[in-house]
């Protein structure tokens, strides 16, 4: 991944209906927050206590091994969502930090705010 | 887990009197019932939830949260228990399980709240604390699915007779899935369960009845999803089950997918006030409504400034209910007092 600059923290988002925004994170937030502070299309309604898989995404392939494997909370609260896939993941638990830089992520059906 | 102090429910279907109704017995709705009480004013609670407490008895019991104040952590099941028992001496009344479905103005002044219950409720005041809404079954995003529900497709089971002898799909890995699977498996035509892995988040006890039915071939077990819905006239005939290995078809009846609760605005957006993205403008110093003697507390509400806080709520409710005081006993005189030094309030605390 290419990066413009050493201090930016990139999270690469996709919405539901296909936009594609760069946003930067910041190092410790979970992507969720960061999702959610620009604006994006994510009902994340329990707020990133791991309670209700509003936050489904889909990881980029490339990124998938880099992020730490999910919890057992995380797969059973992945039960709750819809479309899970092998790249699927609850943004509320990825935190973002340097070594994510360029992370892309795609909002999954059933994250779309009411 | 809890030992949550008892709430009894009111009996559906009946009609009430009070001073002030408030829909929503999530932390902030409770605390309503507190403030007020210090006030004199009785209060009736509508949830659609079956117990107190809202998003923090439904989402996240066992969470700790660290922004009480002088509660360096709580869980969302003990801070609920700690607010029931600090209301308890002002008798409020719960109606839980019923949703609040409409509000109108009566002939003499007075709000009347409905709920999907026929139960009815009169008062000068209402306070909407209803959070991010009613919670209601997660649906799967289907395109289709619309057109099946409430007559093949089900998010509960209201009587169990009507699924006998059907071909039944039910989608899920909690509770609430393999419950069904296994009271339904017997009078059903045929019965699988879908989940999307091998594993279940379900009680063990239950799992395992499960694995030991589909062993005997008393009912299916597929790891996978559903993907298409097929049929005419709202009648499912058929389904695309999509698994790893591929898609593949199953005669269908009746499907019921378990995937959790959500929260919807849900008919409070039909009570008449005015909304912005889903939430109630209020002013900041009454917390009031664009209808007066209406308000609007917590997560529900919006002005400027506005922090989805459990604090902000308590803080809201406290100035809400100064009003409530108004509306409710024009002739009376609002008196400020600390229950530390108030004999009054503390007489009405019972610890005194």
């Amino acid at each position: 991944m290419s990066q413009t600059d050493d201090t930016e923290i990139i999270l690469n988002v996709t919405t539901q209906s296909g936009e594609k925004h760069e946003l930067v994170a910041l190092d410790g937030w979970r992507a969720m927050e960061v999702i959610r502070d620009y604006g994006l299309p994510i009902k994340a309604e329990c707020g990133g206590a791991c309670s209700c898989a509003t936050c489904h995404v889909y990881v980029d392939a490339k990124w998938q091994d880099k992020l730490f494997s999910p919890t057992e909370e995380e797969e059973d609260m992945l039960d709750e969502a819809f479309e899970v896939q092998e790249n699927s993941r609850l943004s509320c638990q990825i935190l973002m930090s340097e070594a994510l830089s360029g992370l892309s992520v795609t909002l999954a059906p059933g994250s779309e705010p009411e | 887990m809890s030992n949550s102090p008892s709430v009894i429910s009111q009996s559906p279907g009946e009609h009430h009197e009070t001073d002030v109704v408030i829909v929503g017995a999530g932390p902030v709705g409770l605390f309503a019932v507190f403030e007020l009480g210090l006030l004199d004013l009785k209060c009736h609670l509508v949830d659609i939830l079956d117990r107190p407490g809202g998003q923090c008895a439904e989402l996240y019991p066992e969470k700790p949260i660290y922004d009480i104040p002088g509660l360096p952590v709580v869980s969302g099941q003990g801070l609920t228990d700690n607010l029931l028992a600090q209301i308890k001496p002002f008798g409020a009344k719960y109606h839980l399980a019923e949703m609040a479905t409409g509000l109108e103005k009566t002939n003499a002044g007075k709000w009347r709240l409905t709920t999907d219950l026929g139960t009815t409720i009169e008062a000068p005041v209402v306070v909407i604390a209803a959070g991010g809404g009613s919670f209601q079954p997660k649906k799967p995003p289907i395109p289709n699915i619309a057109q099946y529900e409430n007559t093949s497709v089900f998010y509960a089971v209201r009587e169990m007779e009507k699924f006998r002898g059907k071909n039944i799909l039910i989608a899920g890995g909690g509770d609430s899935a393999l419950d069904w699977a296994l009271s339904l498996h017997d009078i059903a035509g045929s019965l699988a369960l879908i989940h999307r892995r091998p594993d279940f988040r379900a009680a063990p006890d239950s799992v395992n009845k499960m694995r030991e039915l589909v062993a005997t071939g008393k009912m299916g077990l597929i790891v996978g999803q559903v993907g298409q819905l097929h049929g005419d006239d709202g009648q499912l005939s058929s389904v695309t089950i999509k698994t790893k290995e591929g898609e593949f078809g199953r005669d269908v009846d009746c499907l019921l997918p378990f995937f959790g609760l959500t929260m919807k605005l849900g008919p409070v957006a039909e009570f008449g006030l005015n909304l912005h993205e889903n939430l109630i403008p209020v002013d900041t110093e009454k917390f009031e409504t664009s209808e007066p003697s209406v308000f609007a507390i917590g997560d529900i509400n919006s002005y400027p400034g506005k922090l989805k806080l459990i604090l902000s709520g308590f803080h809201e409710a406290a100035l809400m209910s100064q009003q409530a005081f108004r509306i409710c006993r024009p002739d009376e005189k609002l008196r400020f007092q600390y229950t530390t030094s108030s004999t009054n309030l503390q007489k009405k605390l019972g610890v005194k």
